[in-house]
């Protein structure tokens, strides 16, 4: 299985994402540049953390213009797996491959620390390996990570068991029903504002981030075997 | 050359905690007469083009970039033909 | 704009090169004995800035060569963009700190961001990839709103520049005192990390070689920005309070990549790199041209100028941000063009190293200056300063010291855990995205921040300390109180110490008793810097820190970094586990004057201090590090404000233990701030090989750790109980509280 980590001109946890993969999960993974207009040969693609054209008009506002874009859009719609943190999530909305946005922090502060979140659907590909409605800790670091949908969209996230990842103990930015984490309707796009490869490494002190690649990586290799 | 001022808000559902931070600022400062804030932005456009068609280019980049509609609406003024 | 420039009889006449900063000795002496002619307009612009202090370290110079400034480990000392050391393997690291007080207390958010936006270039600048980013911030009391809105503005802009870079911010300091009110300190330190075959110099030398100009268009953004730093603040001149410039993080990231990639993968397309910082275009020009002993010419009409109508003065003097100069070797221009197209930034070709050593600037078909290299650079006129030993010193002298009396000490110690300079600052450091790049193995609130480097068993460990108070008092003292501080930090934390950089803030240094300050704190500094083998290879001076004449309390920022050799010898600052035991490692004497407990108690901060030996001090660490390289230490925290009783509650924070204390001392004794001492727990069965290692008779078994969130300390005249549950929600609230409360 073989993961791209898109790289737009700002993002800055590209680096993180790729040595989690490629380092602790001993993965295949390489650097797309938004330049490019192909993701041919790819299983997965990953979109990083940062500031993308510096956050200018909106997070990610800017990025869903990029050259990769539409090879993202029609990888996404052939159900392929596509994965985004923080801005990659922002840009994922921003883009309409998720539903909703996401608005400035209640407190208006860019906040830097870990919470607590729930896993709500552990039948994701991207969760498979956590227990259903487990509690794992995640770090977050965002000025822009408020979760707002209408009504209705938030209704058919619900019912569809959507919401991936919710915040489970102080809601840290104002997120509507305490989303920190969607896929959309097919379940092969996930977009969440905490940081899971932050939190690979005992060194620095946390590990629950890591069964999200674990899962992928396993549900990727599945598809690959089926395939064959 | 037409001079054209986009203004982009939230949509009125949708809470606005800069709007609600300044207001409350604004009272600190005595003024209990101002009951709400609303933050927005507004950007200035100068387009080269017929009256005709001007509207259509406006709400084109509105739609397409300006705005997100998920949160946010907006609506212009022509300010001035140069 | 300027439509009309002086003539060279105007400028002699109407003096406006005393507004820019210029005396008329100077102007002089640059008319009768450098140029033998008068200066035209650009040309005494340009005089104005280079003999800045800020550039030039007219007055400060004689005081710096105290500093050690090499050693075995030193690749790269001061004088570049920032030092370099030795970390093994090939690797280096290199750092910096640099002021920027003056724009922040103008503009605090661009101020505080821009001044990190320059410190990052510096680092860059090297070939080094910033790793990590610090701060030391010195406040007024927070309790007005001027002061509120400052700290939120610097913290914002700090965070808001760092955040969007990428660069952590790992760690720093905050402090507030009355005297910062109108002229807070706002020092920032990057640390990069390089192979050492990619070091940069900022020099343009061989005939024919190209000046490139890459990064964001000239404005008129910040004209004299050098000059103003060297100015003081009095309310009347607000207008003139103008120079800030605005910073676009994006654009430096987008600068940074492309550099890095030019340093890093096309070394033999480069011959100098140099950040264009203060003074912009004019300082870094001519920097790389004398460093090199070159001559340069220029045609300013090529500068990417994002303006219409800018005159050659505006061109060279504007501080604009996030801009680079580079020397390519001829042959190479496009190259390099394409390279930073591919970032979509621009890079063009606005000058050629020329033989001679001529400095010449053209402008729409005209010369605008023509003055040698070093007129600029070498030949500025050294002060003298005058220095005189401060009144107040001199009354101190002979009078008795402090004595503090409590009568409750658990309530003292509460009270003392919301002073805002010992309370929790999370409020804040929560703000900056601290673990980007995911190499932060410690993050902001420890001793000292520790960072791995990927790919080895090292980690680097850095901090920021300046105590003005302990300056004021006593300037020497005080100054070896500094880098014995940021050292015992960095041992708490088990990196050996290995160099520092400086930010020396300072008030007007024309007042003899600010400059004998200034004198002496560097002569204290550069003695614990000889015990401790730390030389100064980076730093900057900022001197006018007034407002209305009022000056600051003398801050040497002192930045320091260590290695760690092997990450698992890296020490936590928190207690880990229920029975280890207690040590306190250094002796307690009766230090008060300048403590936080004199100024909690007595509003002010008065006394003579008591010396220090830093032979001994540096002989004690190191014996402390080699215990914590063979892993005999389970937890170690450096003892700084509030002393023993504020050290050992901040060791359980966040853990779930507590820790039974039975201590000679006496109640006030507990708050003593006597420097050089550490607290420190240590396994039962390592402390018979623990008290070997250390053979010092300055250790003391005090207790143990608990696992009950209780604090119990006997003391010699009493005892006291402290809910760590309760005090730790006071410490974490303090300054929530106060930046809440409406005023």
């Amino acid at each position: 299985m073989k993961i791209a980590v898109v790289v737009f001109p700002g993002s800055n946890c590209d680096v993180d994402l790729y040595e989690a993969l490629h380092t602790v999960c001993r993965a295949d993974v390489e650097y797309v540049s938004h330049k490019q207009k192909s993701l041919a040969g790819f299983d997965a693609v990953m979109l990083p953390g940062g500031f993308s054209y510096g956050d200018y008009l909106r997070s990610g506002a800017i990025a869903r213009f990029s050259n990769i874009m539409p090879a993202i859009i029609e990888f996404a719609n052939e159900g392929k797996l596509v994965f985004g943190t923080c801005n990659g999530f922002q840009i994922l909305t921003e883009a309409g491959l998720l539903p909703g946005a996401l608005k400035q922090n209640n407190s208006l502060k860019f906040i830097c620390k870990t919470v607590e979140l729930e896993v709500v659907n552990n039948q994701t590909p991207f969760t498979s390996l956590y227990e259903a409605n487990e509690h794992i800790k995640l770090p977050i670091a965002h000025a822009d990570g408020s979760y707002y949908a209408e009504k209705d969209v938030l209704e058919k996230l619900e019912e569809n068991g959507q919401i991936v990842f919710r915040y489970a103990g102080e809601n840290p930015n104002g997120s509507l029903n305490n989303i920190a984490g969607i896929t959309n309707e097919k379940g092969n796009v996930l977009g969440m504002m905490p940081h899971p490869e932050r939190a690979v490494e005992a060194l620095l002190g946390n590990e629950d981030g890591l069964r999200l690649f674990r899962s992928l990586l396993a549900n990727g290799k599945k598809t690959e075997e089926a395939a064959r | 050359m037409i001079n054209v001022r986009i203004f982009v808000t939230y949509k009125e559902s949708v809470f606005d905690p800069q709007g609600e931070t300044i207001t409350e600022a604004i009272h600190s400062l005595g003024h209990s007469d101002v009951k709400q804030v609303h933050v927005g932005k507004f950007f200035d456009v100068q387009v080269d083009s017929s009256k005709e068609n001007v509207e259509k280019t406006i709400s084109e980049i509105s739609e397409q970039l300006l705005v997100n509609f998920n949160l946010e609406t907006y609506h212009y003024e022509i300010m001035e033909e140069a | 704009m300027i439509a009309t420039e002086m003539s060279p009889q105007e400028i002699k006449s109407k003096k406006p090169y005393l507004e820019w900063g210029l005396s008329e000795k100077e102007y002089n002496y640059i008319c009768e004995k450098l140029l033998k002619r008068l200066p035209n307009y650009t040309e005494t612009g340009l005089f104005a800035v280079m003999w800045s202090e800020h550039c030039s370290y007219k007055k400060s110079k004689p005081v710096l060569r105290e500093f050690p400034s090499k050693n075995e480990r030193v690749l790269q000392g001061p004088g570049e963009g920032a030092g370099i050391v030795d970390i093994g393997d090939g690797q280096a690291v290199v750092f910096k700190a640099e002021s920027h007080n003056h724009p922040s207390a103008v503009e605090p958010y661009e101020g505080a961001a821009t001044g990190v936006g320059g410190i990052i270039r510096d680092i860059f600048s090297m070939g080094a990839r910033p790793i990590a980013a610090l701060d030391s911030l010195h406040f007024g009391e927070i309790n007005q709103a001027r002061t509120k809105y400052l700290i939120n503005e610097v913290v914002a802009g700090i965070g808001g520049y760092g955040n969007c870079m990428g660069i952590p911010t790992v760690g720093g300091e905050m402090t507030f005192d009355e005297c910062y009110t109108g002229n807070p300190l706002v020092n920032a330190m990057c640390v990069g990390l390089m192979e050492q075959k990619d070091m940069q110099v900022g020099r343009a030398k061989g005939i024919g070689n190209a000046v490139m100009y890459v990064g964001a268009k000239t404005g008129r953004d910040g004209i004299h920005g050098a000059t103003f730093a060297s100015a003081d603040f009095s309310d009347e001149k607000e207008t003139q309070r103008s120079a800030v410039q605005v910073g676009d993080p994006f654009m430096e990231k987008l600068l940074m990549e492309a550099c890095l990639e030019l340093t890093n993968k096309h070394a033999d397309w480069l011959v100098g790199i140099q950040d264009m910082g203060a003074a912009g275009l004019a300082s870094s020009s001519c920097e790389m041209a004398s460093k090199a002993e070159s001559g340069l010419e220029l045609t300013l009409d090529n500068v990417p100028q994002r303006e219409p109508k800018m005159s050659a003065y505006e061109i060279m003097l504007s501080e604009s941000q996030e801009r680079m100069l580079l020397c390519i070797r001829a042959g190479f221009e496009e190259d390099v063009e394409k390279l930073f197209e591919n970032y979509g930034l621009e890079a063009v070709v606005i000058g050629r190293v020329v033989e001679g050593h001529q400095y010449l600037l053209k402008h729409k078909d005209r010369v605008v200056a023509d003055i040698p290299v070093s007129s600029l650079t070498d030949d500025v006129l050294e002060e003298e300063s005058q220095e005189k030993v401060p009144l107040r010193i001199l009354q101190t002298r002979e009078n008795q010291n402090w004595i503090p009396q409590i009568n409750d000490v658990g309530e003292t110690l509460r009270k003392m855990l919301q002073q805002p300079t010992i309370a929790s600052k999370k409020m804040f450091t929560q703000t900056y995205d601290s673990q980007v790049r995911t190499n932060t193995v410690v993050g902001p609130g420890s001793d000292a921040a520790v960072l791995r480097i990927r790919g080895t068993k090292k980690a680097l460990a850095m901090t920021t300390d300046g105590n003005g108070r302990f300056v004021y008092l006593d300037p020497k003292i005080g100054g070896k109180m500094a880098v014995l501080e940021a050292a015992a930090n960095l041992i708490a934390s088990g990196a050996l110490p290995l160099a520092l950089t400086d930010c020396l803030n300072y008030g007007d240094p024309n007042d003899p008793e600010i400059y004998w300050e200034l004198h002496q704190s560097v002569l204290g500094m550069a003695a614990a810097c000889r015990a401790l083998n730390t030389p100064v290879i980076s730093g900057n001076v900022s001197l006018y820190n007034e407002n209305n004449g009022e000056a600051i309390y003398p801050t040497p920022m002192v930045g320091m970094v260590g290695l760690v050799k092997e990450l698992k010898y890296a020490v936590p600052s928190f207690v880990q586990q229920q029975g280890d035991l207690v040590f306190i490692v250094g002796n307690t004497e009766e230090d008060f004057a300048g403590s936080e407990l004199q100024k909690m108690i007595t509003g002010e901060i008065k006394g003579n201090l008591n010396d220090v030996d830093v032979a001994q001090m540096s002989s004690r660490m190191m014996k402390l590090l080699s215990a914590m390289k063979k892993g005999l230490v389970k937890s170690a925290h450096d003892l700084s404000e509030g002393g023993l009783a504020i050290a050992l509650a901040e060791t359980t924070f966040g853990t779930k233990c507590g820790l039974d204390i039975k201590t000679h001392l006496n109640g006030e004794e507990l708050f003593s701030e006597t420097p050089g001492r550490f607290v420190v727990t240590v396994a039962p069965e390592s402390q018979k090989l623990f008290l070997d290692e250390i053979q010092d008779e300055e250790v003391t078994y005090v207790g143990t750790v608990t696992n009950n969130k209780k604090l119990t300390v006997a003391y010699e005249n009493g005892q006291f109980d402290l809910d760590l549950k309760k005090a730790e929600g006071l410490w974490e609230e303090a300054i929530p509280c106060l930046m809440k409360s409406k005023d």
